[in-house]
């Protein structure tokens, strides 16, 4: 922090059209604030945030060579930005401003009280004097940003972004795990409500998908490494080797024709017979052969064991001797589109499925529909046809209480679908609930009851066979008429549910990724960023992220290509300083500071801590971690909040005084809202602003205490809803540690408190800082040798004897 | 070595279920086992209490558990902290009130505060059933003990409930158990499986409605049957009656029905392991399996007891 | 005629109380009926063991009391690991019971049952059946 000798401050008091200057003595404020050195302008004026206002900031501040700038109108949340550009304008960083609050905390809560008022507006704006004093002219952080853009998953999910953002000129990677692109949208008979074909409207986008100029389709890939950040991601992709030169198959076939080795499609579930060499799938791209590993003979026994393929290829496309190979690439973006697994029955053992033979599950049934268009059968269905819903959703047994919102709909659509072909068969659907949300749902589900599928609400508990008829044995309870129902069946399709994939699993890992509790991926806010991450440049697309129909994944993929559109359109990544840094004179390389970063940010490199700017997303839960006060911070350094809680207290006289740290997102924005309604709270108190309560240090605390504060109240985001990882927990953590100390010294633990609050908490926080007011009135000021004591071998209490 | 263990008998096991004891301790010795009995048992405390504000009825099993503190106190045994329980009722519930002590240690303190003239329990001791110790010890090491072939029997195990359920005591998956399966399998027998395996047989309904019950019954019985078993085994006296004796009920219901012998499994296991007879105890079997055996050529053409 | 429940405060008692005795929040009953289609005693019973729970939550104490369901109920616990929720119907019914026969109420004398019966009987279906039965 190089703080320049002499400094030029200017001060300008806003009357707010008189929202301010009805309560407060906006002269007073702005002849106080001229009293402090360096303040070389401090004047009022009826509306701060007018051209005429904006026009005299700008104006001093070139022609007066302002240093500094603060503004005593309203919340910076408010008019902030208005201001910062302002300063911009002038040619200043637009970090030299600083707002004092006095609009929506002085003037508003504390109408009724003007004298108070104006105390506290003199209070916040030399505040904000001393902070700016120590402002330094820090530039905005930024990132070149190129057009490469990583796709993990081709399943629909994943191709939409691809085609999204190939079309709009970047370059895209996409890397699939399987032989073929398409996921599992490919193995899809119909879709729900409309009953088109989905072969039909997926093929086409898989084959753009894989002309395209500006997609590198990548199949039979996986991720081995993600590393790296925004703007300079760093990937390794592993490729399994498929037997088959592609650029030399021509896809004849002959290769099949002779392979001896039948194995059990994956592609059909199980249902149909394959070759060991083979295609994916009909229409699949790359329209390729290739070896399923596992079951050929020449890959298992080696030496010159059968290699009919090779031999009769035409191409000599066939090498026995492939091997993974790697390549490393370099992208700006990452779209996950990592997709799902259906639920695996076996999991409820109780369904038998895998053991009985008319029990399938929800995927086969599909595979079975789409076959008997083409004129194969691949099982009989019979004429008794049963589902079962929630078989692996809504279901806490096995850890999955959440619904996995696409079977009913499915089931649905296979029950019409069975019903169309003939409506002779007799189908029920076994449900808990039908949850029929989508547009035109509700009305296929009613096409449903109208083609004849009888409907039964009650779940089934579990399957037997007649081992006389092989017939399957359904019984349940028909829950709306409170009697017991069974019958024999000859097919029942198990409807189950999604759950994340292993890709999803890896991916999470590699990129540090949020899970949320249903083990999905954690997008960065479930209502308005529901397409990012907290990974700046990563952003999610389909099940991947939950639980989703088609048209919501579709629509998710559009949504997260165009977000890294946005990012990557403007070539470059602005971003605020707000970071944390090492003092690395200060530093010991002790390496306490590493694990307490929840984003992995700090690292060591030649013995001392290092913070990576970009990773770290400034909560600064590291601070309280350093022995030796090696970290600070932008934006809000140590000094900065010292000097505040110093200005803070310092003319408190004979009333206590009340300091409420509160975090930037949430408490300070509630405090302002608490204005803005008028209600009225103590004057006694002062909000000092922090990005997290998890950067309030204990150290911090205790020299307020020391300083002269009576009471001190922490106010937080509710953990759940907080946009920082740990920083609930470290308050807490710093909050225990704290009253340990005050404990020793004797200090009242009641005059500390550190609490939970959402914006809209505005009664509770009104009555805990009246609260805290009341109780310091009753306690009366801190005895000045406890305060001392507070504040005495501060580092040894804070953490324990070293050896130096 | 022979393996010494500390044995919970309970109540069922020195009355009506003589049979299941005697052959169980042969069938242990065999496989060098010795089943030592607890000294000062007393009841398990039958059916375990499930409402929340009754924890002194958790007292009768702890003070069991205790035994086992004293038996290796006294030497008994060495450093041996398992408890055996062949009756499957008896498992459950002193699994499930050690489990309850064990993860709440105000109850444990209440519960050995009001017995004040026991020594403390200390949380130490397992609850485990027969069962599990033949699989721990393999079923391999059963299999070497055979003598006789039984292969000519089909036997549908039985479970019921009280070794699976709830799922925090199971001695196996409680959808899909297979140990009394693969412990048959072991002795040579064909299995066959009977879709209510795990349905309970009704329990102590026995007492109250014994019609029910044989309802319960004949849907069991009927499953083996159809499944193509010729006797079922158990592993709990009470399912033992409610399979075994309520069959006099369900074939004056259904006078078609066809009787179906239940026996314990360790019956079978003494029978495959050529154990005198006498320890099988069959005579204690509702519908006498000896016909059966015979017919399979498992037993000598006429007992002398008969 | 159909038949009208009261919503009384009366009812939220009676609920509270079985949740508190039974340990399990019946109002997290999704009335899938599951527990219904496990149980071995079902065809015995008049209430369903979904129905019970339902009635528990509307607090109908003399139609659920009154029932045989509950003392048919025989504590197996396949309802308890087939609940979506992970309910423990049986300890809920054990609640049930014990409402009844904490007021000094015998759902069975012993000495009813005729002596070759008790005779043949195994010690432990006499135990458990006067553990789950009688005061």
């Amino acid at each position: 922090m190089v703080e320049k000798k002499s400094q030029k401050i200017g001060v300008y008091v806003c009357h707010c059209g008189g929202n301010i200057s009805e309560v407060i003595d906006v002269k007073k404020v702005a002849a106080e604030a001229k009293k402090i050195s360096d303040v070389i302008i401090s004047v009022d004026f009826p509306h701060m945030c007018s051209e005429l206002g904006q026009q005299m900031v700008i104006n001093d501040a070139k022609e007066k060579g302002l240093d500094k700038v603060v503004i005593a109108a309203c919340s910076p949340q408010f008019q902030g930005p208005t201001f910062a550009k302002d300063l911009e304008k002038a040619g200043l960083s637009p970090y030299v401003l600083e707002m004092a609050n006095i609009r929506e905390q002085a003037a508003w809560p504390h109408y009724d009280n003007h004298e108070k008022a104006t105390e506290k507006a003199i209070d916040l704006t030399k505040m904000a004097i001393e902070k700016a004093r120590k402002d330094d002219p820090l530039e905005k952080g930024e990132l070149k940003i190129g057009n490469r853009v990583l796709v993990v998953g081709a399943g629909i999910a994943g191709i939409q972004s691809a085609l999204d953002l190939a079309d709009a000129g970047f370059k895209v990677t996409l890397v699939e795990k399987d032989p073929s692109i398409g996921g599992k949208m490919a193995q899809l008979s119909r879709t729900f409500p409309t009953e088109d074909c989905a072969t039909c409207i997926l093929s086409p986008k898989m084959a753009a998908a894989g002309d395209h100029p500006n997609i590198d389709l990548k199949t039979y890939a996986e991720l081995q490494d993600i590393s790296g950040f925004l703007g300079n991601f760093s990937v390794k992709i592993k490729h399994k080797p498929k037997y088959v030169y592609e650029e030399k198959c021509v896809s004849c076939g002959l290769c099949e024709e002779k392979c001896p080795v039948n194995i059990t499609s994956t592609f059909d579930e199980g249902l149909s017979k394959t070759k060991s060499i083979h295609l994916p799938f009909d229409y699949a791209v790359p329209y390729k052969y290739y070896i399923e590993a596992d079951s050929c003979l020449r890959l298992i026994h080696g030496g010159d064991t059968c290699g009919l393929c090779q031999k009769v290829c035409p191409k000599d496309a066939i090498d026995f001797n492939m091997v993974d190979t790697y390549e490393e690439i370099k992208v700006d973006t990452i779209i996950v589109a990592t997709g799902f697994d259906i639920f695996d029955a076996k999991e409820k053992p109780e369904y038998g499925f895998g053991k009985l033979k008319g029990v399938i599950n929800g995927m086969q049934m599909e595979r079975i529909i789409v076959k008997i268009a083409e004129g194969v059968i691949l099982k009989e269905l019979g004429k008794k046809i049963a589902f079962i819903q929630c078989i692996g959703s809504r279901d806490k047994q096995i850890g999955r209480p959440y619904c996995s919102r696409v079977c009913c709909m499915y089931a649905i659509k296979q029950a019409n679908l069975i019903k169309k072909m003939d409506p002779t068969r007799d189908v029920y659907i076994f449900y808990i609930d039908i949850r029929a949300f989508g547009k035109g749902y509700e009305e296929y589900y009613n096409t449903a009851q109208e083609n004849g599928v009888k409907f039964i609400r009650g779940k089934v508990s579990e399957l037997i066979e007649d081992p006389d008829t092989g017939k399957v044995i359904v019984k349940a309870e028909d829950t709306l008429n409170r009697q017991m129902i069974e019958g024999e069946f000859d097919t029942v399709s198990l409807s189950v549910g999604v759950g994340p994939n292993e890709g999803t699993q890896s991916i999470v890992e590699m990129l540090k990724l949020a899970k949320s509790a249903d083990g999905f991926i954690q997008e960065a806010h479930p209502k308005f960023k529901p397409v990012d991450t907290l990974i700046p440049g990563v952003f999610l697309a389909g099940m991947a992220q939950g639980p989703k129909d088609i048209p919501d994944t579709v629509s998710q993929a559009s949504g997260a290509a165009a977000r890294a559109i946005a990012l990557m359109n403007q070539g470059k990544y602005y971003y605020d300083p707000l970071f944390a840094f090492i003092e690395k004179d200060k530093c010991n390389g002790c390496e306490l500071c590493i694990p307490s970063c929840p984003y992995d940010a700090i690292s060591m490199r030649d013995g001392k801590a290092e913070v990576n700017h970009v990773i770290c997303k400034g909560c600064g839960v590291c601070i309280s971690y350093c022995p030796e006060n090696a970290i600070d911070m932008n934006l809000y350094s140590n000094e900065q909040l010292l000097v505040e809680v110093k200005n803070a207290v310092a003319d408190k006289g004979d009333e206590p005084r009340i300091l409420i740290f509160a975090d930037d997102m949430t408490s300070y924005r509630m405090i302002d809202s608490v204005g803005t309604a008028k209600m009225s709270y103590t004057a006694n108190s002062r909000v000092i602003r922090t990005p997290a309560s998890g950067r309030v240090t204990p150290e911090l605390i205790l020299r307020a205490f020391y300083y002269g504060a009576d009471a001190i109240l922490i106010a937080e985001p509710e953990e759940i809803s907080s946009p920082y990882k740990t920083s609930f927990k470290e308050m807490m953590k710093n909050y225990n540690k704290t009253l340990s100390i005050m404990k020793e010294v004797g200090i009242e633990e009641e005059r500390l408190l550190a609490l939970p609050f959402v914006t809209v908490m505005l009664v509770k926080f009104v009555n805990t800082v009246n609260g805290l007011n009341n109780l310091a009135n009753k306690l009366g000021p801190i005895p000045k040798d406890k305060r001392e004591k507070l504040v005495e071998n501060l580092k040894e209490r804070l953490f324990g004897v070293r050896n130096e | 070595m022979t393996m010494k263990l500390p044995y919970y008998p309970g109540c069922t096991l020195k009355t009506k279920a003589k049979n299941f004891e005697s052959s169980a301790l042969e069938v242990a010795k065999s496989l060098d086992i010795e089943l030592i009995e607890l000294p000062r048992w007393n009841c398990c405390g039958v059916v375990s209490s499930i409402v929340s504000d009754n924890l002194i009825e958790h007292l009768a099993p702890i003070r069991n558990l205790i035994r086992v503190q004293e038996m290796n106190e006294h030497g008994l045994v060495e450093n041996e902290n398992r408890l055996v329980a062949l009756c499957s009722m008896c498992f459950n519930v002193l699994k499930r009130s050690n489990l309850r002590v064990k993860e709440n240690p105000d109850d444990m303190q209440t519960i050995n505060d009001f017995m004040y003239k026991e020594e403390d329990y200390e949380g130490k001791v397992e609850v485990i059933h027969l069962l599990e110790i033949l699989r721990d010890m393999g079923f391999d090491k059963v299999k070497e003990k055979v003598k006789k072939d039984i292969s000519s029997l089909t036997i549908a195990p039985y479970y019921g409930c009280m070794l699976l359920r709830p799922k925090s005591i199971a001695i196996d998956n409680t959808e899909d158990p297979k140990i009394e399966k693969d412990l048959m399998m072991a002795l040579g027998a064909r299995t066959v499986e009977n879709p209510f395996r795990k349905m309970c047989c009704g329990g102590h309904q026995t007492v109250q409605d014994k019609y029910a019950v044989a309802r319960n019954t004949h849907t069991i019985i009927n499953g083996a049957r159809k499944a193509g078993a010729d006797m079922m085994i158990t592993s709990c006296p009470l399912c033992a009656f409610n399979l075994d004796n309520r069959q006099k009920l369900v074939k004056e219901a259904h006078p078609e029905f066809e009787h179906m012998p239940v026996l314990y499994f360790t019956q079978v296991m003494a029978l495959a392991f050529g154990i005198d007879e006498k320890y099988m105890g069959f005579e204690d079997n509702y519908i006498d399996p000896r016909p059966l055996l015979r017919e399979k050529g498992l037993l000598k053409a006429v007992s002398h007891k008969e | 005629m159909s038949k009208i429940v009261k919503i009384t405060k009366e009812a939220a008692e009676f609920l509270n109380k079985i949740e508190e005795l039974s340990g399990e929040k019946i109002t997290s009953c999704i009335q899938c009926g599951i527990c219904s289609s496990s149980c071995p005693m079902v065809n015995e019973m008049d209430l369903m063991p979904s129905q019970i729970m339902s009635m528990t939550i509307l607090g109908q104490k003399e139609e659920i009391l009154e029932s045989k369901s509950i003392w048919i109920c025989a504590s197996c616990f396949n309802c308890k690991v087939r609940c979506p929720r992970e309910l423990d119907l049986a300890k809920v019914a054990e609640a049930l019971r014990q409402v009844v026969l904490r007021t000094a109420t015998d759902k069975i004398n012993i000495n009813d049952i005729p002596e070759d019966e008790i005779m043949e009987l195994p010690q432990i279906a006499i135990v458990a059946a006067c553990r789950r039965l009688t005061n």
